[in-house]
Order: C-alpha cells, then structure tokens, then sequence
C-alpha cells in the first residue's frame, strides 16, 4: 500500500489527568498507545472497540484535531505531525470529520444555508453570493434534502435530517477523506439504515475514503473493507472485513463478535460473556492489556510480555496464542 | 389459563401541548404472565416508554395523564390508583429499570443506602438488616467485594455497575413484574451482554415476569418470549418471538428487521433496505393507517380504514393487507 491516503506511525496520545501547582504531571492516561494504521485512497477502514479504548481520540488526530504526543500523521505523503495554523488550513480543507450528535455539531442561531455556505468562504472556494447560493443547493440535493430547507434552522429538522446537514458540511470543501465518529449512534434504526446507504453513495459517487470509528460491529461490517479492532489504547487485531468476521483470531474479537445481540433467534451462537470490565487506561495491567478478562491467557506469558501485531493470514494480530 | 400478573387493556395516553392534546399511546392492550419476558420494541416517540411510566402512575403532571383503559395487576386496574396506593406498589410489585443509571441514582446517597430504602419502607427493615440484604443482593447482581462496595457513591461505579446497582435496587422487594427500559443501551456490548444474562436470570430464579422496553431488535431476539411492536402510539403486531422473527407480518416490522445492519446476508448487500420517510408527527396523523405513508404495500383503501388488530396465523396485527402476506 504505498498509495495510503492517510498514514498513521506508532501514534500515541497522553492526557495529563493531574497536575502539580505548578503545572508539573502528576498522573496521566494513555488514551492511545503506538498505533499504525494506512487508509487508501476510496477504501473505509473501520475502527471499533468499546467506550475508552481510544477510537474516537484516534479519530480526532488523524485529522489533526488533536495533536498527537508521539508517532506522526502523514497525509498525501506530507508529515502534517510539525504544521500548524496557516500551514494546516490547506490539508483542513481534504480532511473532515462527522460527529455522533449532530444538535450539538451545527449552530443553532443558524440556519442551514449559513452553516453550508461558511466553510465555502473560509476555503475561498466561491467568488459571489450567486455561486455560494447555487452550491449549497446541490449540496443539499446531494445528501437528498431540498431547496426550501436552507432557510431553517437545526432545531426544525429531525435527527437524521441533522445528520444529512452535517455530512453536507462536512462535502462542501470536496474532502478526499471524511472521519466519521459514531455517525449513526444516535439515530433509530429505521433512519440509521437511511444514512448508511447515503455516506456509501457518497463514497461512490466522490471516491471518499473513510476512517469509520463506531462500536456497534454490525454497521462497521456493512461500511468497511478493512476493520480494526482496538483495545485500552492499542490495535489487537486489523483484517479485511469478511475475514474479521467470519474468522476472528484476537480472543477479545471473538468476546467483542459474539456479544452482538442478533435479530435472529434461530442462529444459536455459543455465547462468550466476558467477565470483568475494560480495566482503567491510567493503570494498565502489564504483557497483554487483555490478560485478566481473557479465557486462554497463560500465565507466564500473556501477563508478562505485551504482544506485537504480527501477520496470520490475511489479518494482523497482537496475541501470543492467536493462530 | 391463570390471571396474567398483569394486564393492559385499551390504555391511552394524553399530553397536553401548545397546539393541542397529544396522544402518545393509543389505545394498546397486551398481557404479561409470570415467569415471561415481553419485549417491546419501537424508535423513538413510539410511545414505549410512557408505557412503562403510565403503569407506575409516574406520567409528569399536570401535562400527561391516562385517558382511558386498564392497568390490571394481579387483576386489580391501577391505573386510577392515589398516590399513597402507587406508594406501596412501586418497588414492591412493580420496579423499574431505566437506561441512564447516572440520573436515575442520587448522586448524594451511598449505594447500599439507595438499595436499603426500599427494604425499609416496604418490608420495615431494621437499618442494619437493610443492609446486610443489601449486601446480599449487590453480591447476587455480580458486584465484586460488595461488603466495601456498598459505602460506595453512583459516581465511583463504572457505568455497568451502576446499573447492577440499579438493578439490585430493584429486585430488592422481589416485584412480580420488572420493567425496564433500555436498560444496556448505554453499555458497552460486552457488558450489555452481561446485564441481559443478569436480567434473564433474576427472572428465571425469582419468577419475575420483565416487560423489555428497547430499540434493538437483536436485544430482544436474544432474551424475549412475546415481543409487542410498537408504531405512532399503537401496537401494530404482537406474536411469540419465534413466530414475530420467523414471519414478520406487519409491514413496519418487515422494514424494521431488515434495516438491521446483519440481519439474513444483507451485510454483503451494496445497500441496506430502509423505510422511507419519517415516524409521522402524533398531533397530525394522517387518516387510515398511521403507516401508510411510509408503507411500500399501501393501497387507497389504507387511507379509509384505520386497522385494527387482528388474528392472523397466531400473530395480532394491525394491517388490513396482513391475511394476504400470510398467503404469500
């Protein structure tokens, strides 16, 4: 893959939970600890794993929303880990996120024709008002809203409708990659289905690339080619879609795959209900971080020395006794 | 057939808005026997949870009140009961879960105090009693150490054990009937799969009949006998799961389970089937069928007749075109 879109080398991101009086660290969380990750040009790599793992930390400084503490961003082949403010703006424009609650990503004082048009302006991307005007229209005809609807505001429109005017936000600077953090968490099932199918036309018709970061696996398995599944801040297992799912090596894959409640009572699965819960990324425990919930750790071994991502197959898995 | 632990039959539920009187529920009815769990499912603004508060008697006044119908428990209607009578079902006979176990605690108040008051105003506890039972049932909801996790405040619990909390809190008087709503909506999948195993086996342990309010179709394929689909303030099909799952006949639930990313092979699909358009608003339904608009099988006749709900091989469904899915 030496065409990645994105590419992301032992990322790493510590927040300072404490401080001294005099601002010196006291204690600290490693929200997200030396990952690699490459997004090809149109593909969607999907990110899942469950709250506090650090997918959405991940999310934010692939786009440079967040600064990394170690490892680097690299974007189009330029290492966007040492730019900031005037030297970004033009990188800002190729890379946008979509939020999970859209009430809270758009303004409320205005409406959407203002909300559309901004980011045009900002971006220096239209020369009048006629063309501004003309844009946000296909804009919205795009992600299948309509004319009249430019002139209201976010609190008129239901939660999926939001969410349309979001991800229009997000299409109108002609973005190559798009993150998408739990975009249809928050949405019913029935409208939930309606913005999937829309970011996969979107994908189709502009050739987006994705870094869809959700928990709920069944919808990363419907959007990506490639999936990730991280655990207390690190990457345990990244394999092509149907080979995570149908053949899950990382034994906390398997717990995660199998927890999914399916609207099928006749498939009877053998349950792995997992003891115990994520333990605290401010006190990991030593070797594997998954040692004290998994049900083939062996002592000696996964307790003691943390496993590396290494190839089985087609999938790339960082457990001592995965095979 | 024994009396069903409870019953209800033709409830309806007002609230009153700027524009009007709102009718949130509609007319439902449905049965719980002991020992079942049923299942409702619906999206948001169905009417499932004011459902669960109209059976408590705790609708927001002076905005919501029932309108009409019955809330049978134990065969004995509720639904008009006082306050001092509400009092003395409310954790005794009838508990509730709900989805956010951060609001629903005090904040202010250790958990094993939040789990003895019920004990105490129920059954007259001693406080040392209280809490030693309290003690008790942390330990039966799978919290690790409850002799020092009592003392504990909701804040220092992680967001699975609040809600264990929340449920030792409930089943603490041993209630006939547990209702809880989205209680793992707001977990992880992993716990949400313990809580659900909990849920299932409080029920099978202490007899409890659950009624299961929730969105996901697969949370209820998982642990529900009878599953009631709700729609704009009705139910609109009512089976036994294994039926429901089978042979969806109503056309929202047809629409419904397959919108579900994995369900049948439609993860390998290119597009995921939807329901077009949006839940429509209850203060402007349109006549006929509440669905209708959205529905992809609607004839003009749909617009005449507002269906009832009938019996069509063992399923009950409001859908005037349901005999003739059968046959398909």
């Amino acid at each position: 893959m030496s065409e990645a879109l994105l590419s992301l080398k032992s990322l790493g991101k510590t927040f300072v939970t404490k401080r001294t009086f005099l601002g010196r660290a006291l204690a600290t969380v490693r929200a997200v600890d030396g990952v690699d990750l490459e997004v090809a040009r149109g593909e969607t790599l999907g990110l899942v794993g469950e709250s506090g793992c650090g997918k959405s930390t991940l999310g934010r400084m692939a786009i440079r929303l967040l600064d990394p503490t170690e490892g680097s961003v690299r974007y189009d082949g330029t290492d966007l880990t040492p730019l900031s403010g005037a030297a970004l703006r033009p990188f800002r424009r190729r890379m946008q996120i979509v939020f999970q609650d859209p009430m809270s990503a758009l303004n409320p004082r205005m409406t959407v024709r203002e909300a559309l048009g901004e980011p045009l302006r900002i971006h220096r991307l239209v020369t009048s008002a006629s063309e501004e005007a003309a844009k946000v229209d296909a804009l919205l005809d795009q992600v299948g809203l309509r004319k009249e609807h430019a002139t209201r505001y976010p609190h008129e429109f239901s939660g999926g409708q939001r969410q349309r005017i979001v991800i229009a936000r997000a299409l109108s600077v002609g973005p190559e990659l798009v993150v998408c953090d739990e975009p249809v968490a928050a949405l019913d099932v029935s409208i939930q289905a309606q913005v999937v199918n829309l970011l996969r036309d979107l994908q189709d018709a502009l050739g987006l690339a994705y870094l869809f970061v959700a928990h709920d696996l069944s919808v990363v398995r419907f959007m990506s080619q490639r999936v990730a599944v991280m655990y207390l801040g690190r990457v345990v297992e990244i394999a092509p879609s149907a080979e995570l799912y149908e053949m899950p090596r990382h034994p906390y894959t398997k717990a995660l795959l199998s927890a999914i409640p399916v609207p099928d009572p006749k498939q009877k699965r053998t349950r792995l209900v997992l003891a115990g819960e994520p333990p605290s990324p401010t006190n990991p425990p030593r070797g594997c971080a998954f040692h004290p919930r998994c049900p083939i750790a062996q002592k000696g071994l996964c307790d003691v020395e943390r496993p590396e991502l290494r190839e089985i197959g087609a999938a790339r898995v960082a457990c001592h006794l995965a095979e | 057939m024994a009396t069903p632990v409870l019953e209800i039959a033709d409830l309806v539920v007002a609230f009153d808005t700027d524009q009007g009187e709102l009718r949130a529920v509609d007319g439902i009815g449905f049965t719980l026997e002991k020992g079942r769990t049923l299942g409702i499912v619906g999206e948001s603004g169905c009417g499932k949870s004011v459902t669960a508060l109209a059976i408590l008697g705790l609708l927001p006044e002076p905005q919501g009140r029932v309108l009409s119908g019955k809330v049978l428990l134990d065969g004995k209607d509720i639904a008009r009961a006082s306050e001092s009578e509400m009092q003395k079902i409310r954790g005794r006979r009838i508990a509730m879960v709900f989805q956010e176990p951060m609001t629903a605690l005090d904040p202010l108040q250790r958990v094993g105090d939040q789990i003895a008051e019920g004990l105490r105003h129920h059954f007259g506890l001693s406080r040392s009693a209280a809490r030693d039972k309290a003690i008790e049932l942390l330990g039966k909801v799978g919290i690790p150490a409850p002799a020092e996790r009592i003392d504990s405040y909701p804040h220092e619990l992680s967001g699975g054990m609040r809600q264990r909390v929340m449920i030792a809190s409930a089943i603490a008087c041993e209630p006939s009937v547990l209702l809880a709503d989205e209680p793992t909506t707001a977990l992880d999948v992993t716990i949400q799969a313990q809580i659900l195993a909990l849920i299932d086996d409080l029920r099978r342990e202490l007899g409890t009949s659950v009624v299961l309010i929730t969105h996901d179709l697969g949370v209820v394929a998982d642990v529900a006998d009878d599953v009631a689909v709700m729609y704009a303030g009705r139910i609109v099909e009512r089976a036994t799961k294994d039926q429901l799952f089978e042979k969806p006949l109503h056309p929202y639930t047809r629409g419904l389970l397959e919108s579900v990313p994995g369900f049948g092979n439609n993860a390998t699909r290119k597009r995921l089937p939807t329901i077009r358009g949006l839940v429509p608003d209850l203060l402007h339904l349109p006549a006929g069928c509440r669905f209708r608009d959205r529905c992809d099988r609607a004839i003009d006749r749909c617009a005449e007749v507002d269906p009832p709900l009938s019996t069509v091989d063992g399923h009950s469904v409001a859908c005037i075109r349901a005999r003739e899915e059968k046959a398909s």
